[in-house]
């Protein structure tokens, strides 16, 4: 046997091996070491074959600007008030603007010093009189500052999100960020969608406020608001007949507490009532603070308000300062422990949006596996059949080069660790229709060459010779669809470029490569006067 | 076994009015189905709104469930049987509501009422807001754009410049008929069918390439002979290759067609399309536009 084929036959060989190795934990689920599975972990299957979740969020990054500076606002007044300077007052203006009023130059002066010591952040635009000595000075958070602030926010719920998913125990999630600010949920195997869209689009934006007990919640619904407060609605679950129902109260606008200061949250049973509730204990400063505002308030109610509504509004009886507190409201077990969770992992920065949410169930990922194999093997017996009867022996060592063709696909899915989705197992069908087309070409050219009288072996010689360049041309401009296609596909689309690109590099091996080495080695040191072709 | 006798000649240049008149008839009356229909059908990942396909212990009708569903108050709501079997249905909506609470969730609730607990499965919901399906819609386009400009300029490199523009004129020309026949039978175009678009693209090139590979390499042997002739000989030369490539592509997406399963039914479809619109394209489309555009040059350069 010459060197070169003794060279190929190894590299050949050693691809196989590599191929065998990798695909082994795929087909083989038990009793291979660990070192095995876990190096060559089995085909990943995509969301559309094992079922599960697929969602996108989006974080409404424009709330979180809002709400920055919307807490502007009040740490200005607060600072202000502390400095003892006199004015107007401080508001939000449209834009990203802040604006403060002023009675007179002096308190101006005195604005400007304050504000550039203690709010960098916000640029100093040129001030306008209003007449009557009134100055308003306008203040504007930069375009930079908005962009951070943005960006930030995306951050901060992805890993709030990630808090969650990983609470609420799925296995193998994934979480990424798409685009400036979207975030990609993939819940593979998922039982209960609805459960896990609930758990990870609330805000849970946790507020403590002061009730109003003065105001009259029916002139509120009237519109007829006293200055400083605003109305919000009370979640009340009738116990008997668990109808839920919404009652109007109104409370300060002040928010004298967040749920930030949390630092567990846990489900408990209230004997009394063998009722689940939330049991919140806060950190050292949340639970000082708690302190003096429980402290300040005795006899007065506060309302508990998760994304604005009202969960309790217990009377504070006397001043707690153990640092915990609770949060009822007839919850069902589920409701409870999910409340946990989110209060646990955090609230997220700024609302989120459905964008995009595909649910597949178990059941259909199964059939599609089978039906898809099923297409796969159809296509394979037919395509090798065809070959056969066509090319006779040739059409045998076309074939044995598709088999290996096959497994290198599967191989280099399992290398890579890429996904396969249905697309996918389409396109790997699709490959084996197509990957003949080299063999088909490069056979016609030898087919050619006979026919003008050459011998076996110059006419193999010349027709891999004459056909190299043409199977390379077709087949990059198809790899070159595939890569495109894998740049701007998304979900199960990718995974059709994928197996299609694979597809087409494992052919250019097997069909220049693994075929003429065959008959190389077949034509070796033998006088061979016919080809069966 | 041959199925094309060497020395074949057939004169598929000379056909090439009867060819394009054909192509262009079925292109215009495509464009024509497009603008009556206001656009193609986009599938909801291009149109937005929402998808649940669901199914039943039982058979049933799209009747039925629709009467079912009545208390729901669904916008532009569909109901078609999905597969072969009148035990499930796909219901689709407009709306995209970004609500927490899914259309999945109400249409099993309120199925269930009817039909019984348990007797309803969801096995596919999809929602899509108008931001994505925009965005996907823009990708979409970009992605056919960016694959028939990159062929455009590897076949330039590879060949000439005029073999690409043959090349690009036959790919369009079968993205095109794909496109019309998808408007005259109603069918959605989603997110996989711009996939089988792209591969349709490649396969197109991938069969124009081998037809122009030919072509040079006959017009080095012979470069004293009119392009007519040796253009014609290079298809007949090629003609076999074409034929059993084709014939095995098709081979493996019939099988796709057949037991590939309802979700990829009408990828399956397209790529059928494409197979033979490409395989035509790359003979009557193709290389006529060589031969039109050597014409065009000749005249250009009597003229000057």
């Amino acid at each position: 046997m010459s060197k070169s084929i003794k060279f190929r036959a190894l590299a050949i060989l050693f691809c196989l091996v590599l191929a065998f190795v990798s695909l082994t934990p795929t087909f083989i689920r038990n009793g291979l070491p660990s070192w095995w599975t876990k190096t060559f972990s089995p085909i990943h299957l995509g969301l559309d074959l094992q079922g599960g979740m697929n969602l996108v969020l989006g974080v409404e990054v424009d709330k979180a600007v809002d709400s920055r500076l919307d807490s502007f606002v009040d740490s200005i007044n607060s600072t202000l008030r502390d400095k003892k300077v006199i004015f107007k007052k401080v508001e939000r203006a449209p834009g990203h603007k802040i604006d403060i009023t002023v009675y007179d130059q002096t308190a101006a002066s005195q604005v400007d010093g304050i504000m550039s010591d203690n709010f960098p952040n916000l640029v100093s635009l040129s001030p306008t009189n209003l007449g009557g000595g009134l100055i308003q000075k306008h203040y504007e958070l930069s375009a930079k500052q908005v962009a951070h602030i943005k960006d930030f926010a995306v951050k901060q719920a992805l890993e709030t999100l990630r808090n969650r998913v990983d609470q609420f125990g799925v296995t193998e999630p994934t979480l990424v960020r798409q685009g400036k600010t979207d975030i990609l949920i993939q819940l593979p195997g998922i039982k209960n969608p609805q459960r896990a869209v609930t758990l990870l689009g609330q805000t849970a934006r946790l507020e403590f406020k002061m009730v109003d007990d003065d105001a009259n919640p029916e002139d509120a619904v009237q519109g007829k608001l006293p200055a400083g407060t605003q109305l919000l609605y009370e979640r009340r679950v009738n116990t008997t007949t668990n109808v839920v129902s919404h009652v109007p109260i109104v409370v300060y606008d002040k928010t004298v507490m967040t749920g930030d200061l949390i630092s567990d949250a846990q489900v408990r049973i209230d004997s009394r009532y063998n009722e689940p509730y939330v049991a919140i204990d806060f950190n050292s400063v949340g639970a000082k603070r708690f302190d003096q505002i429980t402290g300040a308030n005795v006899g007065k109610r506060m309302a508990i308000i998760l994304d604005g509504t009202v969960y309790s509004a217990p009377v504070i009886r006397e001043r707690i300062s153990g640092g915990s507190a609770q949060i009822s409201g007839s919850f069902t077990p589920q409701e409870a422990t999910d409340l946990a969770i989110v209060l646990r992992a955090g609230s997220l920065p700024a609302p989120v949006k459905v964008l995009e949410n595909t649910t597949v169930g178990p059941s259909l990922g199964r059939d599609s596996i089978h039906q898809g194999i099923i297409a796969v093997i159809l296509a394979a017996i037919l395509v090798v059949v065809a070959m056969v009867l066509y090319y006779n022996l040739a059409g045998i060592v076309a074939d044995a080069a598709l088999g290996i063709n096959f497994l290198f696909i599967l191989a280099i899915l399992v290398l890579f660790k890429a996904t396969l989705t249905l697309p996918g197992i389409a396109g790997i069908a699709l490959t084996l229709g197509m990957a003949v087309d080299a063999n088909v070409l490069i056979n016609e050219r030898i087919r050619e060459e006979l026919r003008l009288g050459k011998t076996p072996k110059a006419a193999l010689d010349a027709g891999y010779a004459k056909a190299f360049w043409t199977v390379m041309d077709s087949n990059l401009t198809t790899l070159l669809a595939g890569l495109i296609l894998f740049q701007f596909g998304t979900g199960p689309v990718k995974g059709f470029a994928v197996t299609l690109s694979a597809g087409i590099i494992t052919t250019l091996f097997t069909a220049l490569y693994v075929t003429r080495l065959i008959y190389d080695f077949f034509l070796d040191r033998r006088q061979i006067k016919r080809l069966s072709i | 076994m041959e199925i094309i006798k060497p020395n074949t000649n057939i004169d598929f240049v000379g056909k090439r009015v009867v060819a394009i008149s054909l192509s262009l008839i079925l292109i215009l009356a495509g464009i024509a189905s497009l603008v009556i229909k206001g656009g193609p059908a986009y599938g909801i990942d291009f149109a937005g709104g929402s998808l649940v396909q669901v199914k039943f212990t039982q058979d049933t009708s799209a009747a039925k469930v629709r009467e079912a569903l009545k208390p729901l108050t669904i916008h532009a709501m569909t109901i078609q049987q999905f597969g072969p079997q009148p035990d499930e249905f796909l219901v689709r909506a407009q709306e995209s509501s970004s609500e927490l609470e899914s259309l999945a969730t109400k249409i099993q609730k309120t199925l269930e009422t009817t039909y019984g607990a348990g007797k309803v499965e969801i096995r596919r919901a999809e929602m899509v807001g108008p931001k994505v399906s925009q965005s996907l819609r823009n990708k979409g386009l970009m992605a056919v754009l960016f694959s028939i400009i990159g062929m455009l300029i590897y076949i330039t490199w590879r060949f000439e410049f005029r073999f690409g523009a043959g090349a690009v004129i036959a790919l369009v020309h079968d993205v095109l008929i794909t496109l019309a026949l998808f408007s005259f039978l109603n069918k959605e175009i989603d997110l996989t069918i711009v996939a089988a678009f792209l591969t349709i693209v490649g396969y197109s090139v991938n069969d124009t390439v081998i037809v122009c590979d030919r072509i040079r390499e006959n017009m080095a042997k012979s470069p004293k002979e009119k392009l007519e002739p040796v253009i014609n000989r290079s298809i007949n030369e090629t003609l076999s290759r074409t034929i059993m490539t084709s014939g095995m592509t098709m081979l493996a997406v019939l099988a796709l067609f057949l037991f590939g399963g309802s979700v990829i039914h009408n990828f399956a479809f397209a790529m059928m399309i494409g197979i033979i619109v490409g395989t035509y394209s790359s003979v009557f489309v193709a290389s006529p536009v060589i031969l039109f555009w050597e014409g065009f040059k000749e005249k250009k350069s009597t003229a000057g």
